[in-house]
């Protein structure tokens, strides 16, 4: 992963609040098996329409979505995460995301910055009277800045400490955790002898009533 | 010290606690699906790893497969390679797999409990958001992305910042003929679909004590649905006994330190949680969505509402994108809503008991011309369950298709899909724009609603059906 320290570039104003996965992409797009190439899944029903804010000229080359309360909510889905990085953004701007998206967001390096809802409202405003506005997210100060026409918006964003330390630093998750070996293993080697375990398989018995109680 | 439930399970799996880092809990239950495993198993191959705990992890299929012709290879190559990959990386890493065709396979939150494996006191996680299923038996389950299922597959933990508590409290019992399903719509549309944001929940009072396991597992279900990160039932006689002589349950002696353990993780009285929000189940009846978040819904009897009575700008905007992606005018009564597609399935609903209440609705009826009617079994158990107790012929008789068991039409990832514009009413969790087919749309409801509303065209209740 690469480290994130700080970003800018060209914002898109998507004024919608409850954005779920399944609009950032599509079911169908998840049976791939690869972990790359979810561009064009992204906003799929929603770029159908001519007038959708991504189609629109100036949106191309942008690299932060701006977006309403709740965003990425619902299914569990990488892919959503994904598809907003293979399509070019670096990171999302939002006052509320979904937990397991934003969760995603950090594992794979796309910054889900959380912001005060008026700020939310700020950027609409700008990036609608100016839509090539630039747009700065400081991961390492967590603030978030625009230049605008009616002078500038600055504000701090949210983002819990851990997630931060692990972007700036670009940090494989896995490898940190193996780094405590055998805090795990002392772990297992007190767990109860009843907790349960697939291995060896047990299947029902099929001339009992299998699923009712 | 006093503790919440939550965090007497948190506690119990901690197996790092470090200063200004997440806790590291440890991982007893990783289920394993087609769909948001390939690149976890890629990523373990890359790196030279291999799965920690294949004893702790068990897979099946459930999300991209048929529900027809189960028998046959699946005729989309995209899903087929997918399956095939699951197999094969179940293969090469030494995990359980239940495949198309087993009698043990079906959707992975119907799957676990049924098998026993899903235990009180447990950390359970999938990649899937459902995953809160499983904390009806008091289970602290959540759902985790792709890249939190190589972490557990690598190390049988994950790093997790400690959630806040809550309690939601439901006081009284549900009228007869509300189901847990109207219940916990009735909660989202209070609370909001942001409301559990940064919660682990615990569901109680009377109404919750009273429920079944399986209707547990409803309620808990749908957590994620109001943004909850997980949401548990304190385990109870109701859970020891559904546990039970299942195949993964404990034995002998075990089985009796293990209900022992299971009984002493009850809130204690004196524990504070961080947020309550009590309910009065005794005022619930069916509610229906009309909308496209689980959080836009209405009692049956309402109507449609109008934009204006929403009083925040957001909720406003959400209404009227909400209404005209929905074809629906304010006003309308629900009950004058005819339905292309009942839907009666899913990781919600889609249990034995959910198709004992749908087949007892349908008996007798038809389901009407205008309408078709999918009964899709949670688990292939659960189907030979149904057949073993005649609801097959209930439900086919009655004009209903019956299938094989899997996601189906709750997500339209598999052939069981809604055409552009084509109505439904489902059982299942999501009604999110284009969830069950592009250009799909969805209302949210229970089984005897699912039931009634087939038989009539239209959104209905059982009680309507006398007339018919």
């Amino acid at each position: 992963m690469q480290p994130f320290t700080t970003h800018t570039g060209t914002a898109v104003a998507l004024r919608r609040s409850n954005v779920d996965t399944d609009q950032i992409i599509p079911a169908a797009y998840l049976k791939r098996v690869t972990r790359t190439g979810f561009e064009d899944g992204l906003f799929a029903a929603w770029r159908a329409d001519p007038d959708f804010v991504l189609n629109r000229p100036e949106s191309a080359g942008a690299s932060i979505l701006v977006a309403g309360p709740d965003f990425g909510t619902g299914s569990s889905r990488e892919h959503a995460v994904w598809a907003l990085q293979d399509y070019g953004f670096a990171a999302v701007v939002s006052p509320r995301f979904g937990d397991i998206f934003r969760n995603n967001a950090g594992k794979a390096g796309l910054l889900a910055a959380e912001v005060d809802a008026k700020v939310v409202a700020a950027l609409w405003d700008l990036l609608e009277r100016q839509r090539r506005a630039v747009v700065t997210l400081d991961l390492h100060d967590r603030t978030i800045s625009a230049d605008g026409d009616e002078g500038r918006i600055e504000d701090s964003f949210d983002i819990d400490d851990y997630t931060r330390w692990r972007l700036l630093q670009g940090l494989d998750d896995v490898a940190a955790t193996l780094a405590h070996s055998d805090d795990i293993s002392s772990y297992e080697e007190a767990r109860p002898s009843w907790k349960p375990q697939t291995l060896p398989a047990r299947v029902s018995d099929p001339a009992v009533d299998p699923v009712a109680p | 010290m006093s503790q919440t439930l939550a965090e007497k399970v948190w506690s119990d799996h901690v197996v790092r606690r470090g200063d200004g880092e997440p806790d590291l809990l440890y991982i007893d239950l990783h289920l394993v699906h087609e769909v948001t495993s390939p690149q976890a198993f890629d990523g373990l191959r890359l790196a030279g790893r291999t799965v920690r705990r294949p004893d702790l992890t068990i897979a099946t299929e459930d999300h991209n497969i048929p529900t027809i012709d189960v028998d046959k290879p699946i005729a989309d190559p995209v899903s087929r390679t997918q399956v095939d990959t699951l197999r094969a990386n179940c293969k090469e890493f030494g995990v359980r797999l239940h495949p198309l065709g087993d009698a043990d396979q079906g959707i992975v939150h119907v799957v676990g409990p049924q098998l026993g494996l899903t235990q009180p006191g447990t950390t359970v996680v999938c990649g899937d958001s459902h995953t809160s299923t499983h904390g009806a038996f008091g289970a602290l389950a959540f759902g985790i992305g792709t890249s939190e299922v190589e972490h557990v597959l690598a190390t049988q933990t994950l790093p997790q910042a400690r959630p806040r508590t809550m309690a939601v409290t439901v006081v009284n019992t549900l009228p007869d003929g509300v189901s847990a399903k109207d219940l916990v719509l009735a909660l989202i549309a209070q609370v909001g679909t942001g409301g559990g944001q940064g919660y682990v929940v615990e569901y109680r009072g009377e109404a919750i004590r009273a429920l079944s396991m399986e209707a547990r597992m409803t309620i808990c279900n749908m957590s994620i649905e109001w943004g909850a990160k997980a949401g548990l039932i304190a385990p109870d006689e109701i859970t020891v006994d559904y546990l039970r002589g299942r195949p993964h349950a404990p034995q002998d002696d075990d089985w009796d330190a293990a209900v022992a353990h299971w009984l002493s993780l009850a809130t204690d009285d004196d524990a504070q949680f961080d947020r309550e929000v009590v309910l009065d189940a005794a005022t619930v009846t069916p509610f229906v969505t009309w909308g496209t978040n689980p959080g836009q819904g209405v009692p049956l009897s309402a109507q449609v509402p109008s934009p204006e009575a929403f009083d925040d700008a957001d909720d406003r905007a959400a209404a009227e994108r909400a209404l005209a992606y929905m074809a629906l005018t304010p006003g309308t009564p629900m009950r004058a809503i005819d339905v292309d597609t009942v839907f009666v399935g899913s990781c919600t609903n889609g249990r034995i008991e959910d198709l004992r209440t749908v087949a007892a609705v349908l008996d007798g009826h038809r389901v009407a011309d205008r309408t078709r009617m999918l009964v899709v079994p949670g688990s292939t158990r659960v189907r030979l369950q149904a057949e073993a107790e005649g609801l097959d012929a209930v439900f086919t008789s009655a004009g209903a298709e019956w299938r094989g068991a899997g996601c189906s039409m709750c997500l339209g990832m598999n052939p069981d899909t809604l055409q552009p514009g084509e109505r439904a009413a489902s059982t299942s969790n999501r009604n999110f724009e284009g969830r069950q087919g592009k250009g799909g749309r969805t209302h949210l409801v229970s089984p005897q609603v699912a039931a009634a509303t087939a038989v009539l065209g239209h959104l209905g209740s059982p009680a309507d059906l006398v007339e018919v």
